[in-house]
Protein backbone atom coordinates (compact mmCIF):
# COMPACT_ATOMS: atom_id res chain seq x y z
CA UNK A 1 0.00 0.00 0.00
CA UNK A 2 1.28 3.42 -0.90
CA UNK A 3 2.24 5.69 1.92
CA UNK A 4 1.18 9.28 1.84
CA UNK A 5 2.64 12.17 3.74
CA UNK A 6 0.52 15.19 4.47
CA UNK A 7 2.44 18.33 5.20
CA UNK A 8 -0.32 19.96 7.23
CA UNK A 9 1.77 21.23 10.14
CA UNK A 10 0.51 24.68 11.07
CA UNK A 11 -2.14 24.72 8.35
CA UNK A 12 -5.40 25.98 9.79
CA UNK A 13 -8.36 26.79 7.58
CA UNK A 14 -11.99 27.59 8.20
CA UNK A 15 -14.11 25.26 6.15
CA UNK A 16 -17.84 25.78 5.78
CA UNK A 17 -19.99 22.73 5.11
CA UNK A 18 -23.15 23.92 3.40
CA UNK A 19 -25.90 21.33 3.86
CA UNK A 20 -28.93 22.09 1.67
CA UNK A 21 -30.55 18.69 1.06
CA UNK A 22 -32.92 16.61 3.15
CA UNK A 23 -31.43 13.38 4.49
CA UNK A 24 -31.89 9.88 2.98
CA UNK A 25 -33.55 10.89 -0.34
CA UNK A 26 -30.15 11.56 -1.91
CA UNK A 27 -26.55 10.87 -0.93
CA UNK A 28 -25.56 14.56 -0.52
CA UNK A 29 -26.12 14.77 3.24
CA UNK A 30 -24.07 11.68 4.01
CA UNK A 31 -21.22 12.79 1.73
CA UNK A 32 -21.00 16.17 3.46
CA UNK A 33 -21.03 14.48 6.86
CA UNK A 34 -18.07 12.31 5.77
CA UNK A 35 -16.17 15.47 4.82
CA UNK A 36 -16.92 17.04 8.19
CA UNK A 37 -15.38 14.03 9.92
CA UNK A 38 -12.29 14.23 7.71
CA UNK A 39 -11.80 17.91 8.55
CA UNK A 40 -12.05 16.98 12.24
CA UNK A 41 -9.19 14.49 11.81
CA UNK A 42 -7.05 17.40 10.61
CA UNK A 43 -8.25 19.68 13.45
CA UNK A 44 -9.55 22.35 11.09
CA UNK A 45 -12.03 25.07 11.99
CA UNK A 46 -15.48 24.23 10.68
CA UNK A 47 -18.84 25.90 10.20
CA UNK A 48 -21.45 23.18 9.79
CA UNK A 49 -24.34 25.02 8.19
CA UNK A 50 -27.91 23.88 7.52
CA UNK A 51 -29.93 25.78 4.90
CA UNK A 52 -33.08 24.96 2.90
CA UNK A 53 -34.09 21.28 3.29
CA UNK A 54 -30.70 20.68 4.95
CA UNK A 55 -32.32 21.70 8.25
CA UNK A 56 -34.21 18.38 8.20
CA UNK A 57 -30.88 16.55 8.58
CA UNK A 58 -30.70 17.36 12.29
CA UNK A 59 -34.39 17.09 13.15
CA UNK A 60 -34.87 14.87 16.21
CA UNK A 61 -36.26 11.35 15.99
CA UNK A 62 -34.90 9.82 12.78
CA UNK A 63 -35.59 6.08 12.63
CA UNK A 64 -34.18 4.53 9.46
CA UNK A 65 -34.46 0.89 10.55
CA UNK A 66 -37.07 0.07 7.91
CA UNK A 67 -35.02 1.75 5.17
CA UNK A 68 -31.93 -0.24 6.06
CA UNK A 69 -29.91 2.96 5.74
CA UNK A 70 -27.46 4.50 8.18
CA UNK A 71 -29.19 6.86 10.59
CA UNK A 72 -26.74 9.72 10.86
CA UNK A 73 -28.29 11.61 13.74
CA UNK A 74 -26.03 9.74 16.22
CA UNK A 75 -23.02 10.96 14.22
CA UNK A 76 -24.21 14.54 14.64
CA UNK A 77 -24.47 13.82 18.35
CA UNK A 78 -20.78 12.83 18.28
CA UNK A 79 -19.92 15.98 16.31
CA UNK A 80 -21.60 18.04 19.01
CA UNK A 81 -19.59 16.21 21.69
CA UNK A 82 -16.36 16.78 19.73
CA UNK A 83 -17.25 20.45 19.43
CA UNK A 84 -17.81 20.70 23.19
CA UNK A 85 -14.48 18.96 23.85
CA UNK A 86 -12.70 21.34 21.51
CA UNK A 87 -14.41 24.34 23.13
CA UNK A 88 -13.30 23.24 26.60
CA UNK A 89 -9.75 22.13 25.74
CA UNK A 90 -7.52 25.20 25.82
CA UNK A 91 -4.71 23.39 23.97
CA UNK A 92 -6.95 22.49 21.10
CA UNK A 93 -7.20 25.14 18.38
CA UNK A 94 -10.34 23.94 16.67
CA UNK A 95 -13.38 26.17 16.38
CA UNK A 96 -16.62 24.55 15.36
CA UNK A 97 -19.95 26.24 14.81
CA UNK A 98 -23.22 24.48 14.09
CA UNK A 99 -25.41 26.99 12.29
CA UNK A 100 -29.01 26.96 11.06
CA UNK A 101 -30.42 29.67 8.81
CA UNK A 102 -33.44 31.24 10.51
CA UNK A 103 -35.44 31.70 7.29
CA UNK A 104 -35.04 28.04 6.26
CA UNK A 105 -35.92 26.80 9.74
CA UNK A 106 -39.04 28.95 10.05
CA UNK A 107 -40.24 28.15 6.53
CA UNK A 108 -40.34 24.49 7.57
CA UNK A 109 -42.20 25.10 10.83
CA UNK A 110 -39.18 24.18 12.97
CA UNK A 111 -37.71 25.73 16.11
CA UNK A 112 -34.27 25.19 17.73
CA UNK A 113 -35.91 22.71 20.12
CA UNK A 114 -36.66 20.43 17.15
CA UNK A 115 -32.96 19.79 16.54
CA UNK A 116 -30.90 16.93 17.92
CA UNK A 117 -27.94 19.26 18.49
CA UNK A 118 -27.59 22.74 19.91
CA UNK A 119 -27.45 25.23 17.03
CA UNK A 120 -26.74 28.91 16.41
CA UNK A 121 -29.64 30.42 14.51
CA UNK A 122 -28.42 33.11 12.10
CA UNK A 123 -30.27 35.40 9.69
CA UNK A 124 -29.51 35.24 5.96
CA UNK A 125 -27.40 38.39 6.23
CA UNK A 126 -25.36 36.98 9.12
CA UNK A 127 -24.89 33.70 7.29
CA UNK A 128 -23.79 35.54 4.14
CA UNK A 129 -20.91 36.96 6.21
CA UNK A 130 -19.96 33.47 7.44
CA UNK A 131 -19.81 32.18 3.85
CA UNK A 132 -17.86 35.17 2.58
CA UNK A 133 -15.19 34.81 5.29
CA UNK A 134 -14.66 31.04 4.92
CA UNK A 135 -11.43 29.73 3.41
CA UNK A 136 -13.37 27.00 1.60
CA UNK A 137 -17.01 26.03 1.18
CA UNK A 138 -18.07 22.43 0.64
CA UNK A 139 -21.57 22.35 -0.83
CA UNK A 140 -24.10 19.58 -0.63
CA UNK B 1 -16.24 34.81 -3.32
CA UNK B 2 -17.40 33.08 -6.51
CA UNK B 3 -20.81 31.43 -6.28
CA UNK B 4 -21.69 28.74 -8.81
CA UNK B 5 -25.25 27.63 -9.63
CA UNK B 6 -25.64 24.51 -11.77
CA UNK B 7 -29.35 23.72 -11.38
CA UNK B 8 -32.35 25.09 -13.26
CA UNK B 9 -34.20 27.75 -11.24
CA UNK B 10 -37.47 26.13 -12.34
CA UNK B 11 -36.61 22.79 -10.78
CA UNK B 12 -34.72 23.71 -7.61
CA UNK B 13 -34.14 26.62 -5.28
CA UNK B 14 -30.34 26.69 -5.73
CA UNK B 15 -30.41 30.08 -7.48
CA UNK B 16 -32.84 31.56 -4.97
CA UNK B 17 -30.67 30.47 -2.03
CA UNK B 18 -27.54 31.71 -3.75
CA UNK B 19 -29.07 35.16 -4.29
CA UNK B 20 -30.27 35.23 -0.67
CA UNK B 21 -26.89 34.29 0.80
CA UNK B 22 -24.31 35.87 -1.52
CA UNK B 23 -22.96 39.15 -0.24
CA UNK B 24 -23.33 42.17 -2.53
CA UNK B 25 -20.41 42.44 -4.92
CA UNK B 26 -19.98 38.69 -5.34
CA UNK B 27 -19.23 36.91 -8.60
CA UNK B 28 -21.99 34.48 -9.63
CA UNK B 29 -21.48 31.94 -12.41
CA UNK B 30 -24.45 30.13 -13.97
CA UNK B 31 -23.47 26.82 -15.55
CA UNK B 32 -24.96 23.48 -16.65
CA UNK B 33 -28.77 23.71 -16.14
CA UNK B 34 -28.16 26.93 -14.21
CA UNK B 35 -27.79 28.76 -17.55
CA UNK B 36 -31.58 28.85 -17.96
CA UNK B 37 -31.60 31.54 -15.24
CA UNK B 38 -29.65 33.86 -17.55
CA UNK B 39 -32.44 34.06 -20.15
CA UNK B 40 -34.76 37.06 -20.40
CA UNK B 41 -38.54 36.69 -20.23
CA UNK B 42 -38.71 33.98 -17.57
CA UNK B 43 -40.42 34.07 -14.17
CA UNK B 44 -37.02 34.57 -12.49
CA UNK B 45 -35.65 37.14 -14.96
CA UNK B 46 -36.47 40.20 -12.80
CA UNK B 47 -34.72 38.68 -9.81
CA UNK B 48 -31.65 37.81 -11.88
CA UNK B 49 -31.59 41.24 -13.54
CA UNK B 50 -31.62 42.87 -10.12
CA UNK B 51 -28.87 40.53 -8.87
CA UNK B 52 -26.80 41.48 -11.92
CA UNK B 53 -26.89 45.11 -10.74
CA UNK B 54 -25.41 44.28 -7.31
CA UNK B 55 -23.07 41.47 -8.39
CA UNK B 56 -21.04 40.31 -11.38
CA UNK B 57 -23.15 37.60 -13.04
CA UNK B 58 -21.56 35.28 -15.60
CA UNK B 59 -22.89 32.43 -17.71
CA UNK B 60 -20.86 29.58 -19.18
CA UNK B 61 -20.98 29.83 -22.99
CA UNK B 62 -20.54 26.14 -23.88
CA UNK B 63 -23.47 25.20 -21.61
CA UNK B 64 -25.67 27.87 -23.26
CA UNK B 65 -24.67 26.74 -26.73
CA UNK B 66 -25.36 23.09 -25.94
CA UNK B 67 -28.89 24.05 -24.90
CA UNK B 68 -29.58 26.22 -27.94
CA UNK B 69 -29.58 29.47 -26.00
CA UNK B 70 -28.38 32.55 -27.86
CA UNK B 71 -26.51 35.53 -26.43
CA UNK B 72 -29.28 37.80 -27.71
CA UNK B 73 -31.68 36.19 -25.21
CA UNK B 74 -29.49 37.02 -22.21
CA UNK B 75 -30.60 39.36 -19.44
CA UNK B 76 -28.73 42.70 -19.67
CA UNK B 77 -25.53 42.84 -17.66
CA UNK B 78 -24.75 39.11 -17.75
CA UNK B 79 -21.36 38.28 -19.22
CA UNK B 80 -20.59 35.11 -21.17
CA UNK B 81 -17.38 33.26 -20.25
CA UNK B 82 -15.69 30.23 -21.83
CA UNK B 83 -13.84 27.50 -19.90
CA UNK B 84 -10.69 29.63 -19.65
CA UNK B 85 -12.84 32.44 -18.24
CA UNK B 86 -14.27 30.01 -15.70
CA UNK B 87 -10.71 29.19 -14.58
CA UNK B 88 -9.93 32.92 -14.31
CA UNK B 89 -13.00 33.44 -12.14
CA UNK B 90 -11.91 30.67 -9.78
CA UNK B 91 -8.36 32.00 -9.66
CA UNK B 92 -9.37 35.65 -9.18
CA UNK B 93 -11.91 35.08 -6.42
CA UNK B 94 -11.27 34.17 -2.83
CA UNK B 95 -12.97 30.76 -2.72
CA UNK B 96 -15.94 29.13 -4.42
CA UNK B 97 -19.38 28.46 -2.91
CA UNK B 98 -21.25 25.82 -4.91
CA UNK B 99 -25.06 25.85 -4.90
CA UNK B 100 -25.97 22.34 -5.96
Amino acid sequence: MAEYEFDTEGVKKTITFLNRKAPYGTIYALEVLESVLISAAFEQHANIVFVDDGVFQIKKGHDTADLEMKNFLPTYGIIEMEKEDADEDEDMDMNWRIIVEKESMEARGLTPEDFKVEVEVLSSAELADVLATSDAVIGG
Amino acid sequence: MLHTVNKSPFERNSLESCLRLAKKGSAILLLEDGVYAAMGGTTVADKVASAAKDNSVYVLGPDMKARGLAEGQLIDGIKVVDYAGFVDLVADNDGVTPWL
